[in-house]
């Protein structure tokens, strides 16, 4: 994808690179999401105020969260090539940046539901339980069900975040907007590549905002 | 019948119940009143199993409240609905998935033909037909509180545990919520148990009361009885000390008229032609307790006719005391 490109070339390697950026963000926040819940509810249980405190979980989860969160993403990115291998079966391509980008968004998102959960109301816990709620009934019909709209806005946030990681993951051919505004635009001084790469990235992320805050009041 | 023996509980150091026994017999309006801090609200958690108590029992008609004991908590804690300060709806749950809430809890599907039916009525009891599909946070105080006692009752329970449920409602709402639960106990014959730092609901629709000092039953009874004459400091100072008001010179003596005749016989102008003596009336209230009426009056005479004033109260079968 290198070398310079006539324009009729241009709107394809920018297409290109829409999609693969799509698909990047996509897999990624879908796969984190899936993933970091398990650690959310974990903490959310296990926390003093949880319904079954235990100190130990929660505070070696905590612990743990916090030092994959910060980890600088472009370290992560090397180091885990190996797992990278392991997993895809190749550590440079679209998907590979996959894994990277969703170990990095594991515990950031694991976080940010964490929060969510927790932020519900202990009197309606509470009420959930005076009424004989099993633990397992009080997290999906009072945590989680009240929680929705925080946790979109979460994700929302996720998302945001991950279209700029992404471009970090051109550096192990990702490829994706980001990408090209570095290499075409950057590297080569292309400036209607940067304009152009900005504007879309502009757009997405406006987009994402819009439709997270319209979903977030509809849901609440 | 919920009995009460010998609960103890405290929360680290702190010692919150320090031996509580009371009985709380079926269909009677039960109140538990206290300063906050008394202990009370914490009584009633331990009552419905949300608190684990550390010695003594609590037996609802006969089986032990367990926290240990899941199950068998549970089965209680479905015969036993309640209700918060905070009315604790789910935001985003309209009126009727709130109400259906418990019955999801135990299997019940929300949307079949007779849980509709048994939410209707509900929504009627507690008269809120046209806000059925409407979110919590469209609806004011009051409302919410109704609706959270439908939720309540959703489960058919047997007692209705309330904790504080008027105190973050105004005065005009808290008298209606009251009737409400006056209703539910009378219609459905649930024994209610009110949790409250408030007189007048302990004055509008308490049967019986316990008053809660510092984890502690200090006294149990009639409202009437606790509360007309107190003889404990602690529940005078729980109903306000008015003595600082009275005048420092002279003889204070306190007048009280029980029941209704009390209230009309002129005590007063009667015993001013009689002694011709001039005195001055410095404090009086009338109380209602359930829709009796009970009064007292404070007078102010000079010392020299304290003896005159004493003899002709006690002709006349006033009940009276000498204010030091």
């Amino acid at each position: 994808m290198g070398g310079v490109v006539s324009n009729s070339g241009m709107t394809a390697v920018i297409l290109t690179a829409l999609w693969q950026t799509l698909y990047m963000v996509f897999w990624s926040t879908l796969l984190s999401v899936i993933i970091g819940f398990i650690p959310a509810v974990i903490l959310t249980l296990t926390a003093p105020d949880g319904l079954h405190p235990i100190r130990p979980v929660y505070e070696l989860l905590s612990f743990l969260i916090n030092v994959f969160r910060s980890f600088p993403f472009i370290i992560l990115l090397v180091l885990v090539i190996p797992f990278t291998r392991f997993v895809v079966g190749k550590a440079i391509g679209t998907t590979a940046s996959i894994v990277p980008l969703t170990l990095s968004a594991i515990p950031f998102i694991a976080r940010v539901i964490e929060t969510a959960l927790r932020e519900t109301d202990p009197g309606v816990i509470e009420a959930a339980k005076s009424f004989g709620a099993s633990d397992w009934q009080i997290l999906w019909r009072v945590y989680i069900k009240e929680s929705v709209p925080r946790i979109v806005n979460g994700v929302v946030l996720l998302i945001i975040s991950l279209v700029g990681y992404s471009a970090m993951a051109g550096t192990v051919g990702g490829g994706g907007i980001g990408d090209i505004a570095i290499r075409f635009g950057y590297q080569q001084y292309r400036t209607d590549y940067l304009v152009i790469c900005s504007v879309i990235l502009i757009i997405f992320v406006q987009l994402i905002q819009m439709i997270g805050n319209h979903l977030y009041k509809r849901l609440s | 019948m919920i009995q009460i023996r010998g609960v103890r509980k405290s929360f680290r150091d702190l010692l919150v119940l320090k031996g509580i026994s009371l009985a709380i017999e079926d269909h009677e309006i039960y109140g538990i009143v206290g300063q906050s801090g008394a202990g009370k609200s914490t009584l009633l958690r331990c009552i419905n199993g949300l608190e684990p108590y550390d010695s003594g029992e609590i037996l609802v008609d006969g089986a032990l409240v367990d926290s240990q004991n899941k199950k068998s908590l549970r089965a209680l804690q479905r015969r036993m609905g309640m209700i918060f300060q905070s009315f604790n709806l789910l935001e985003r749950l309209d009126v009727y998935d709130n109400i259906a809430l418990p019955m999801k809890f135990w299997g019940i599907k929300p949307r079949s033909p007779e849980s509709r039916k048994k939410i209707e009525e509900l929504i009627g009891l507690v008269g809120l037909e046209d806000k059925l599909h409407a979110r919590p946070r469209e609806l004011s105080g009051g409302q919410k509180q109704r609706v959270a006692i439908a939720r309540a009752l959703a489960l058919d329970p047997q007692f209705l545990l309330c904790d504080e449920a008027t105190s973050a409602l105004d005065p005009e709402i808290t008298k209606e919520i009251l009737t409400l639960l006056q209703k539910i106990n009378r219609e459905l014959g649930i024994t209610v148990v009110v949790v409250t730092h408030q007189m007048e609901v302990v004055k509008q629709i308490c049967s019986r009361v316990a008053f809660l000092y510092h984890g502690s039953v200090l006294s149990e009874g009639r409202p009437e009885e606790l509360f007309i004459r107190p003889k404990e400091p602690e529940i005078q100072a729980f109903l306000r000390d008015r003595s600082e008001l009275l005048p420092a010179t002279g003889v204070n003596i306190q007048i009280f008229f029980v029941g209704e005749e009390g209230s009309e016989q002129p005590v007063v102008t009667q015993m001013a032609r009689e002694l011709g003596r001039d005195f001055s009336i410095c404090w009086a209230k009338l109380e209602d307790f359930r829709d009796k009426v009970f009064g007292s009056l404070v007078l102010n005479i000079e010392e020299g006719d304290r003896e005159a004033v004493c003899n002709f109260l006690t002709q006349k079968n006033i009940t009276w005391e000498v204010l030091e």
